[in-house]
């Protein structure tokens, strides 16, 4: 089997990857982003950046940290029929806010009540429907950037006066998320096809848990529960190696507030002791071998 | 400076590379803090890691 591991640059979760796959007897070819020059119109039997043909390569893991790279790699790739994890279709998804929430919405799963509006007049009047506390996200972004709590009038008027004037056309779609007053915490959850193969807890007394934020990791005990509501929003959101993450509202309830399709995990396998390298790295090759 | 131990382009300090080191793979230099890309492992070459981008994450 060959395959080829899409990458901005190798982290901590790459040299497990790659590990877990010579465990397998699977030696990847590394793929830079910043190498790739596709002619989109010119098909499989172009050269790779290995010098390869794309159609020698039976599969691709795409683990670029950056989300447009990544995305319109495999957007190319999948429309040339190279089976990638994650799909371009999922990826789309995930890597668009207001995209998970419908997908989320459509398959009736938990989430914070959302809205989403085109001008800071009407971005305003959205804050005001979720009420206040209300948490305004970039619709594309990650490790916790540039997230807001927006606690009255004032300070609503200041963030979106910012947004509409400093940020690009992606900053002036609002969306607007009610607070979750979760209870310090919020759950990171790895699913692995059908499956929820471990989970954390990530406390903080920030209001933001992301472990880039310095959240700290602890096990999360995968309960039916649990594993109910992470496959299914999995599957909302097209299916594949997932970490979704959910807060406990007031009354315990979980509720899906994002979902990522190149997830890191480095902090993870310690405090579950779940490989989850090798979990993620079985399951991509037994698909691929499965349709082979 | 040890002998062959690779310098950070912004401070000058030694930079420590973790004997599994990989081409393209991020180190940080415990000096300064900035984040480095290895370019070539023999000889180690080291660049400033690229600045992170809006849309980079998860």
């Amino acid at each position: 089997m060959r395959v080829a591991l899409l990458v901005t640059h190798i982290r901590a979760e790459e040299k497990l990857i790659l590990a877990a796959f010579n465990r397998r007897g699977i030696s990847p070819d590394i793929m830079l982003d910043r190498e790739l020059n596709f002619d989109i119109s010119g098909g499989i039997e172009q050269l790779a950046p290995s010098g390869l043909a794309w159609s020698a390569y039976d599969l691709i893991f795409e683990r670029c940290v950056s989300t447009s790279r990544g995305m319109y790699a495999l957007a190319v790739l999948n429309s040339w029929g190279i089976r990638s994890f994650n799909s371009y279709e999922t990826a789309a998804i995930c890597a668009d806010k207001v995209r998970t929430s419908i997908a989320l919405t459509q398959r009736s799963i938990p989430q914070p009540h959302t809205r989403v509006a085109f001008t800071p007049d009407s971005a305003m009047q959205a804050i005001e429907d979720v009420k206040y506390p209300a948490v305004l996200k970039p619709v594309t972004g990650s490790w916790g950037r540039l997230l807001a709590r927006v606690h009255n009038r004032d300070s609503a008027e200041a963030i979106l006066e910012h947004r509409q004037t400093l940020g690009d056309y992606n900053h002036h779609i609002y969306y607007v998320q009610e607070y979750v007053d979760k209870p310090g915490r919020d759950i990171r959850a790895f699913v692995v096809g059908d499956r929820t193969i471990a989970a954390i807890y990530r406390a903080s007394n920030h209001w933001i848990t992301n472990t880039a934020r310095g959240g700290l990791a602890t096990n999360c005990p995968v309960t039916a529960q649990l594993d109910d509501i992470c496959v299914r929003a999995a599957a909302a959101v097209g299916g594949g190696i997932l970490a979704i993450d959910l807060l406990e509202d007031a009354r315990g309830n979980y509720v899906v507030n994002e979902i990522n399709h190149t997830m890191e995990f480095r902090n993870s396998s310690e405090p579950t002791g779940v490989d989850i390298a090798q979990e993620v790295i079985d399951y991509v090759i037994g698909q691929a071998e499965a349709v082979a | 400076m040890t002998e062959g131990t690779p310098l950070c382009p912004e401070c000058d300090a030694d930079v420590e590379i973790p004997s599994d080191a990989m081409e393209n793979e991020l180190v940080a230099c415990a000096e300064c803090g900035i984040e480095l890309e290895i370019m070539r492992l023999d000889p180690i070459e080291l660049e400033l890691a690229p600045e992170v981008e809006e849309d980079w994450g998860e």
